[in-house]
């Protein structure tokens, strides 16, 4: 203990010790657990934090197809290939679908079966429908030659529209288990925290979609 | 059925592969029949497979880091060794072998050694020093570990079957595309890249969170040590960063499956959009390697200096200036792509501007250092090694980033040199500090200084020995990754680099005897109060190893250096305070889900390399059945008693009694 010999002898210029110090060790647990936030909060921000690394995951395929956007390599570009009304179409279902599952959330949280169970099948139906709308415009295009192997515009364009559809996918598969869950454990916190995530991801796809339909449809046929 | 396997992936005709990965092979068969028949399997599942606990995930993951190491560092002997036979001669590797190596070894030593390394320290640490009982997300944690450890399998598998990438530890294209790479060995870097980029973004989250949420009582952003701060910025680099990655290897994924052409020479493929991507990774990634270290550095110097951290706002503003400033200079790495003289401009500038609040941190260590009471142990040691290391390597850095400049040393050794200098003597060296600083909190007892301070003299010598020729070498003109050459004058500069191998792998030879002399002489080395080094932050409040609920009652905290305030009040009054109120403690209990998902994700990796589907589907449904399996338990956490937390918490409250009476004993 020669080093402690030689600071502890010293002033504090730093004002590390605190005259407080003392009743360090009187405060009880109640008043020791104030420094820890709630579960529902950490779960929700760390929930947010991945949220923020998939948004940059499609950053990255958003440059990409900005680059490519103009190497079509003598085959198909955009404004011959986007069906406007198809896409609008799409955008309903997906935008109205994140309204059911605001529903569902508050259905959840208000602990009523009627209205989570419904509103979460509402939000499984449009999202399978704006899916199955999504793949028969990829097949559409396929037959028409127009497939990802075309073009490095046409690749960029499945990559990054179908990463949006896989998503959809994934996120449909964790709705259902999100049912199954609730309606083997009940409204446990546990089980509204993981809610409370699903429709922030749900929420974050409708996000990405606009920027879709902005950045690939609507500019895509202005060009 | 196997898809492209089949017995001539196994390289019977060369042996060097063969024999090494028989003896890996053997020792890992070794390992686990002596760990089966000693009885310690049951042991091994439930304290350590299956352990959620920050202390035991970190542990594992340093671990990994060293036998990683290991396998890294054989390979840069080899490449030493070929490069200093190779003059007017093929030497004694082949060219496919060789390029097999180079990208083998910087794979390994980045993703699979400097990472682990920083994220296990990270992890055992970082929830110590706020004063909390665990990360955030504790399941995931391990998680996040075990896809790592994957990741680091399914590369050493490629030893046997089949083989690795000859492309470089960043796959350019064209040439790791399909048709110049036909083999498997782009598809094992792509697969365990991916794989273990997703544990790494998972352990990065939940560090975020735990940064920014979990915290004891009035331990402010402010008064938090200065390695949380780095942790913090290296986590958030890590989550803005690491999704590039994937992105990018995504893309040049589906360009050899499915024949898209992000890449491509035909099609209207863009090469040069693969080397943007992958640096506005990769340049964040030095940070996220270094920014840990330059915390572990901050912490050792002011522990060993017996004064608090100079300039801590200043060193905090200068972690997150850098933090920033990583994600503006990717353009460096390639000057020579010809993107013109303004654009390099701006990014030789930005690249410039980074070195000022690098150096802003090496100031503030120095004026620690300054007028304290200096005591040299071998943590500092490492960080005064660093010190001088590093602004070497930061003016050739500086250098570098000149374009003009750059366009004569780039890819040369001038710059294998300038990177090496950066890595070893700011990552290594840091995370070498960290190892033998914050061992005996894990462990509870100290590394044995002598062996420990012989190690860090040859590996200083041999660095220098081993790099400082690669500078001249590449100033003469010398490229990178040349498996053989005929200009005489680089032949005795190539022999003194060998050298310098040589030492390091005396100086890695002394510090596995450290390990070994010191767990032999564990009573000797015995750290009793849980304070070995009279320190500073919370992590040396607990006792050495740290009990699972790490905190028998949660700190209250002060001011900065939370427990160096609390010593001197125990200290003015010669005894510890009051004992507190014992509560039960709540802990999250273990789970198997980290090692069952990897053991998915591993079958799953093997048969995307590969192309066996079935193998692919059936190892994708397993992984979503682990994570439903996991999702329908129902209790999560277990009870300790407050009689097992008195009982622990007693033991050590008695040891540091003690130590405070031969304190008061002293004259």
């Amino acid at each position: 203990m020669t080093a402690l010999d030689a600071a502890a002898g010293r002033n504090d210029p730093d004002r590390l010790i605190h005259e407080q110090v003392s009743s360090h060790r009187q405060h009880t647990l109640g008043h020791a657990e104030r420094g820890l936030a709630s579960k529902r909060v950490v779960t929700a921000f760390g929930f947010w934090i991945f949220l923020v690394s998939d948004i940059i995951m499609f950053s990255a395929f958003f440059a990409t197809y900005a680059v490519l956007v103009g190497n079509t390599a003598g085959g198909p570009s955009g404004r011959e290939l986007f069906n406007l009304p198809n896409v609008a179409l799409e955008t309903a279902f997906l935008l109205v679908s994140s309204f059911t599952c605001g529903v569902a959330s508050i259905g959840a949280r208000a602990h009523s079966g009627s209205w989570f169970y419904g509103a979460m099948a509402a939000t499984f139906i449009l999202g399978a429908g704006f899916l199955s709308i999504e793949l028969r415009e990829f097949a559409s295009m396929v037959a028409r030659g127009a497939g990802p192997t075309r073009s490095a515009f046409l690749s960029a364009f499945f990559t990054l529209v179908g990463c949006h559809g896989l998503h959809i996918t994934a996120g449909l598969l964790w709705l259902l288990t999100m049912m199954a869950q609730v309606f083997a454990k009940g409204y446990r916190p546990d089980i509204l925290r993981r809610m409370l995530c699903f429709s922030l991801f749900w929420h974050a796809l409708d996000i990405i979609w606009v920027a879709i339909f902005t950045v690939v449809y609507l500019m895509g046929v202005a060009q | 059925m196997w898809g492209k396997l089949s017995w001539d992936a196994i390289p019977f005709d060369q042996p060097i592969p063969l024999v090494a990965s028989g003896v890996v092979g053997g020792v890992i068969m070794g390992v686990l029949a002596f760990v089966t028949l000693k009885g310690w399997m049951p042991y091994l599942w439930r304290e350590w497979i299956t352990s959620v606990d920050h202390k035991r995930i970190g542990v594992m993951y340093v671990l990994l880091a060293m036998v990683m190491l290991l396998r890294g560092f054989i390979d840069a002997i080899m490449m030493r060794s070929q490069q200093a036979l190779a003059f007017q001669s093929p030497g004694y590797l082949p060219p496919e072998h060789y390029d097999q190596i180079f990208s083998a070894h910087g794979t390994l030593m980045i993703f699979f050694v400097a990472m682990p390394f920083v994220i296990g320290l990270m992890n055992f640490v970082v929830p110590l020093q706020l004063g909390v009982r665990d990360v955030a997300f504790p399941t995931l944690n391990s998680v996040g570990f075990w896809l790592t450890a994957t990741g680091a399998l399914l590369v050493n598998v490629s030893l046997v079957v089949g083989e690795f990438a000859r492309t470089g530890w960043l796959p350019y294209p064209p040439l790791s595309e399909l048709i110049y790479s036909p083999g498997v060995g782009v598809d094992y870097y792509l697969w365990s890249i991916e794989i273990s980029g997703v544990g790494t973004l998972v352990a990065a989250i939940n560090l975020v969170t735990t940064v920014l949420k979990l915290h004891a009582p009035g331990m402010t952003y402010t008064r938090m040590p200065m390695f949380c701060w780095t942790t913090l910025a290296t986590s958030l680099l890590i989550v803005a960063a690491f999704p590039i990655l994937t992105a990018t290897l995504a893309m040049l994924v589906l360009d050899r499956y499915l024949g898209f052409h992000f890449f491509t020479n035909d099609g209207g493929g863009n090469q040069m959009m693969f080397v943007n991507l992958i640096w506005a990774f990769g340049h964040p990634e030095v940070y996220i390697l270094v920014l840990p270290a330059f915390g572990i550095f901050s912490e050792v110097v002011s522990t060993f200096s017996g004064k608090p951290l100079f300039g801590y706002r200043s060193m905090v503003a200068a972690t997150m200036a850098i933090c920033i400033l990583s994600y503006t200079v990717w353009l460096h790495h390639f000057f020579t792509m010809g993107a013109g003289a303004d654009v390099n401009a701006i990014f030789g500038i930005a690249s410039m501007i980074i070195a000022v609040p690098t150096g802003v941190k090496v100031f503030n260590w120095l004026f620690t250092m300054y007028g304290g009471r200096v005591v040299y142990s071998t943590p500092i040691l490492w960080s005064i090694g660093f010190m001088v290391t590093f602004v070497i390597g930061g003016m050739t850095g500086v250098l570098l980033a000149v374009p003009p400049a750059d366009f004569v040393l780039h890819e040369s050794l001038f710059q294998v040199a300038h990177f090496h200098n950066v890595i070893i003597g700011g990552v290594i060296f840091g995370v070498f500090a960290g190892y033998t600083y914050w061992f005996p909190k894990a462990f509870g007892f100290r590394l044995h200084e002598g062996l420990g301070k012989a190690a860090f003299w040859c590996w200083i010598t041999g660095f220098y020995v081993a790099f400082m020729p690669l500078y001249v070498v590449g100033l003469m003109g010398m490229t990178r990754r040349m498996q053989h050459y005929d200009v005489a004058a680089w032949h005795p500069w190539l022999l003194i680099a060998a050298g310098g191998a040589a030492i390091i792998l005396i100086g890695i030879g002394l510090q596995i005897a450290q390990l070994a002399v010191s767990i032999r002489r564990r009573e000797q080395l015995r750290d009793e109060t849980g304070d070995p080094w009279n320190g500073r932050s919370l992590e040396w409040a607990t006792p050495s190893p740290p009990p699972a609920f790490n905190f028998a009652v949660p700190p209250n905290v002060q001011a900065a250096e939370a427990y160096w305030g609390m010593k001197q009040h125990v200290l003015k009054q010669a005894r510890l305070d009051e004992e507190p109120a014992y509560a039960d403690i709540e802990m999250p209990r273990n789970s198997p889900t980290g090692f069952v998902c990897a053991f998915f994700a591993s079958f799953m990796g093997f048969a995307l390399i590969w192309h066996i589907w079935w193998m692919v589907g059936l190892a994708a449904l397993g992984a979503y059945a682990t994570f439903v399996v996991f999702a329908w338990r129902d209790t999560d956490e277990y009870s300790i008693p407050a009689e097992t937390v008195a009982r622990i918490d007693r033991a050590n409250r008695s040891a540091r009694n003690a130590a405070i009476a031969s304190h008061e004993a002293a004259p």
